[in-house]
């Protein structure tokens, strides 16, 4: 039996570490531990409920536009401010520019690394490469003289000796099985995708001034005026750039990133029987379509157990509850209700410098999210399990098709692969309906209709002087939702629980495991001194630390369900 | 490769790169300085002889956002740098190998080369429960970064966390957050690139400076570059007619709000500022927060959690600042015309330099401690 430390884990956003009991080649159980915490929620309190978007959007730069979104509609909820269609529109661009944009980095420049050997790379041939790349896919970048171009580049890089990022990794391990054509590809779609995203996302500079940290939001609506005969305003010019950064993301993201999935899932598949986890998922659902209190939502809410996909349950927030037993926080000697709770940080743990966390007591600056008393997994795959189950046409094409050019089941969903072949299935949705919103807006402002705020509820003097209210939103990441208080105009109290603190939390009051450590149980582990198979199942979560760790109170949640644009 | 030519010359030519395009590449790099352009000559003389230097670059009470915004860049682009320009030995959101392998990276690079490496520092450093609101590898991001940023040639601040302390060190700030300056006194020549986050093209443009130069460049009172902090918003504003003229949204989706008017009454804190975002814009100038239609909200100032909130009241309320106008009186203020209004610069003025006198001296800053304020509590 060895006892493994992963930390940091890298390639991830924040501040995670694993550890894991190895014995027999395989995790035997695992803890998850969140080691930074900043306080966020207790310093909104006593502010202006309008200023939140910009506080709580900080909570995290690589999910940049989710906390704005879920406190926004959060504090909407509790004054009754309504959005007008065009900043639901706006948001729903937001909203979707981001899913695409984020779920490409973390599969290029957070996860591939886990599957791709780039020092294998060097003995590829490029004449293969370069038959290998026009088998699967007529994205242009596929001549033999690039891959050279591409190979002799990495070549230079090693030879100079400084091997910089990919320095003392993990090249050469036995659970590497790319045949090296396949990682020189892998490594050039590696850069052409850093390049990508970064001219994809100025999708968000026009929407919302800047990238990383967006800044038009406002609650009651947007601050970016749309007038197709301003040119200060969001105008036509606006709707073709959009239109040419949709048109060629979709053209990416259907003939590099999809067709790459497939292929390096191809030599994977004994990954789809590992990483399966809590099998529990849940979705609040998002992009709504219309602008009434209960709006269809393009990806629908609910909640699977128990891996059954004949039964989407509907989702009922009241059913959520925290634990503390396993977290940095004060036990609640007497539960308080939610919306006035607080808990307070204190750390037992041990002083640092330490070797050893205390497993069997507090471990994790993260708390415990159950749904009735159930661990659950958030995120890409619970999203598309449950649009799948609810009978989402184009999910079940999608997940259909992806399936059947694995020769696999749909058994294979719930595995590390899944969380994989999920993510990239969303992301091909989004970049086919992306357009769908941009015409959306256009058309709205062809009517006449140049609305972009709910004005009348901007004073806080048109507020009721005590109101509770609750935003959700499906991140990039999974389920978050923003609970806030305000009283007198200012924030009474402000709670968040984020996608990360579901799957990432530790184990609960009764010894549950969370999704990550429910996950990392029977994983492969070849040297316990190198763990590379801990990494691919943990960052097939898509970790983000950051976001996940928050002082939230709550026993028991009873907070009604309201969606506003 | 000769001593003369730097491995770069001979990646250029690899690369099919004339030196008239690399000329053309560095009068891009030269005017986001404000340099003539007799400078790109020079940059380029200077870039080909560059070698490798190695970078650390740190996280901590962060959100990852400058990363995001480094990820952004693109003259140069993220792969030419973490390729080409430096050797980047240690970033947690980049980096391939992870736990103890990516610890001794770091430490690889604190013994084998004291003096010798770069350290950017992300995210504030709290000092509350000794030191466990923030630990990477079992010790705590104090201890790292005294001795990360103790043994570095420099130090870059990036973002307002790591500048100032930022959000964590927002009022009441629950776990004792501090910035660089305030957490690790006397770190060697540490620049401070504030910002929420810092913009890619100051990131890249400090670093292509200290490759071209072989030095840092001048600093105002904040440690902060002149290139990008020697003005503020406000001066360099494509609305500043609109202010001049007393030509101002009042209403979000007004019509002067779709025409582009002032949003000074909405709470525009373009006027205390000091920032370079109306020129270099963002995302490769596709736009900036003024001109998508919402007001600046200071982000590049200390403490601007504290002391530019509430973010939608415009400036004379905003506590701590003893303008003489009040929101009732600005109407009246402004019909006075552009010579009150330029008075009332004055005042805002007087309140920046009670701050901390922007330096305008030429030259390398020196191993002194910072000058401005950072990091406290309000």
């Amino acid at each position: 039996m060895s006892h493994v430390v992963v930390d940091p884990v890298t390639r991830i956003e924040g501040h995670l570490r694993i550890e894991a009991e190895v014995d027999g080649g395989q995790v035997q159980d695992a803890w998850s531990s969140s080691t930074m915490f900043r306080g966020i929620e207790l310093i909104l309190k006593g502010r202006d409920p309008r200023d939140a978007w910009a506080f709580t959007q900080r909570i995290c730069g690589v999910c940049t536009t989710v906390h704005a979104i879920a406190s926004v509609r959060s504090v909407e909820n509790a004054i009754g401010a309504k959005p007008p269609p065009n900043a639901r529109v706006l948001r729903n661009l937001i909203m979707a520019s981001q899913c695409i944009q984020d779920h490409v980095i973390h599969f290029y420049h957070l996860h591939a690394l886990d599957w791709v050997d780039v020092v294998s790379a060097l003995k590829a041939d490029p004449e293969k490469t370069s038959a290998l790349a026009q088998s699967i896919s007529d994205w242009p970048l596929s001549s033999t003289k690039y891959f050279a171009g591409v190979k002799g580049r990495l070549k230079d890089f090693v030879d100079r000796g400084q091997l910089g990022p990919f320095a003392n990794a993990y090249w050469g391990h036995p659970a590497y099985k790319l045949p090296p054509e396949a990682n020189l590809l892998a490594v050039a779609h590696y850069l052409e995708a850093l390049d990508w995203q970064r001219d994809f996302i100025r999708m968000h500079a026009i929407l919302g001034g800047k990238n990383p940290h967006l800044q038009s939001f406002l609650v009651g609506g947007m601050a970016t005026p749309v007038d197709p005969d301003r040119q200060a305003s969001i105008n036509m010019g606006s709707v073709a750039r959009m239109k040419e950064l949709t048109a060629r993301a979709r053209e990416f993201v259907t003939k590099v990133y999809l067709p790459d999935v497939l292929a390096v899932a191809s030599f994977y598949k004994d990954w789809a029987g590992v990483g399966g986890g809590v099998g529990n998922y849940m979705v609040y659902g998002e992009y709504p379509e219309t602008d009434d209190d209960k709006p269809p939502l393009f990806l629908p809410s609910g909640v699977i157990r128990n891996k059954n996909l004949g039964k989407v349950e509907p989702l009922d927030p009241a059913k959520i509850t925290e634990s503390v037993k396993h977290s940095w926080y004060e036990d609640g000697a007497t539960p308080l209700h939610p919306r006035d709770g607080e808990t307070r940080p204190r750390y037992t743990g041990p002083k640092p410098p330490y070797e050893r966390l205390e497993t069997a007591a507090k471990y994790s600056w993260l708390k415990s999210p159950r749904y009735d008393g159930e661990p659950m997994e958030v995120g890409p795959l619970s999203r598309m399990l449950v649009a799948y189950g609810s009978g989402h046409k184009r999910v079940q094409e999608l997940v259909g098709t992806a399936l059947k050019s694995l020769g696999v089941g749909p058994e294979a969903l719930f595995s590390t692969l899944g969380r994989i072949a999920a993510r990239c299935v969303e992301t091909v949705l989004l970049a086919e309906k992306i357009d769908s919103w941009v015409d959306a807006l256009a058309a709205n402002m062809d009517k006449g209709d140049l609305r972009i705020h709910d004005t009348g509820k901007w004073d806080p003097s048109a507020w009721p002087k005590e109101a509770y209210g609750a935003g959700f939103h499906e991140a990039p990441r999974g389920a978050l939702g923003h609970w806030v208080h305000i009283k007198n105009g200012v924030i009474a109290n402000y709670q968040c629980i984020v996608p990360s603190t579901w799957n990432a939390g530790p184990r609960d009051g009764s010894e549950k495991r969370g999704p990550y450590e429910a996950a990392l149980l029977k994983t492969p582990v070849a040297d316990p001194k190198q763990p590379l198979e801990i990494l691919r199942t943990v960052h097939s979560f898509d970790p983000c630390m950051a976001c996940g760790v928050h002082v939230v109170d709550v026993q028991r949640r009873e907070l009604a369900r309201v969606r506003t644009a | 490769m000769g001593s003369r030519e730097g491995w770069l010359a001979g990646e250029l030519r690899r690369r099919g790169i004339s030196r008239r395009e690399l000329l053309f590449f560095c009068a891009g790099v030269a005017g986001t300085f404000g340099l003539p352009a007799s400078a790109a000559s020079q940059i380029a003389t200077a870039l080909t002889r560059a070698k490798k230097p190695i970078l650390v670059w740190l996280e901590f009470q962060d959100c990852a956002g400058n990363t995001e915004s480094f990820l952004r860049s693109s003259a140069p682009s993220v792969g030419e740098v973490v390729l080409d320009l430096l050797s980047v030995d240690y970033h947690e959101t980049i980096m391939a190998a992870a736990g103890l392998q990516a610890e001794e990276a770091l430490n690889g690079v604190v013994k084998n080369a004291p003096g010798q490496f770069i350290a950017i520092v992300e995210g504030s450093i709290p000092t509350g429960a000794d030191g466990a609101y923030c630990t990477i590898g079992g010790r705590s991001a104090l201890d790292i970064a005294r001795e990360v940023c103790g043994k570095a040639a420099a130090t870059i601040a990036v973002g307002t966390c790591a500048t100032y302390g930022g959000l964590p060190a927002a009022a009441p700030n629950p776990t004792g957050a501090l910035g660089v300056a305030d957490a690790v006194p006397g770190v060697k020549n540490l620049i401070n690139l504030s910002a929420c986050p810092a913009n890619a093209a100051n990131i890249a443009a400090l670093l292509v400076y200290h490759l071209t130069y072989k030095r840092w460049p001048p600093l105002d009172g904040f440690r902060r570059p002149l290139f990008a902090y020697g003005k503020t918003i406000h001066d360099n504003c494509e609305r500043r007619a609109h202010f001049d003229a007393g030509q101002y949204v009042e209403s979000w989706g007004d019509d002067a709000h779709r025409s582009g008017a002032c949003l000074y009454k909405m709470g525009c804190k373009g006027p205390v500022t000091y920032q370079n975002c109306p020129t270099v814009r963002w995302n490769d100038g596709t736009n900036w927060p003024i001109g998508c239609g919402h007001p600046c909200i200071g982000c590049a100032e200390p403490d601007f959690w504290d002391r530019m909130t509430p973010f939608y009241k415009h400036l004379p309320d905003v506590p701590g600042f003893q303008a003489a106008s009040s929101v009732d009186t600005v109407g009246a203020w402004l019909t006075v015309g552009a010579a009150a209004a330029f008075a009332g610069h004055g005042v805002l003025k007087g309140i920046q330099n009670s701050r901390g006198k922007p330096e305008e001296s030429a030259g390398p800053p020196g191993d002194r401690g910072p000058t401005g304020s950072a990091g406290g509590q309000p």
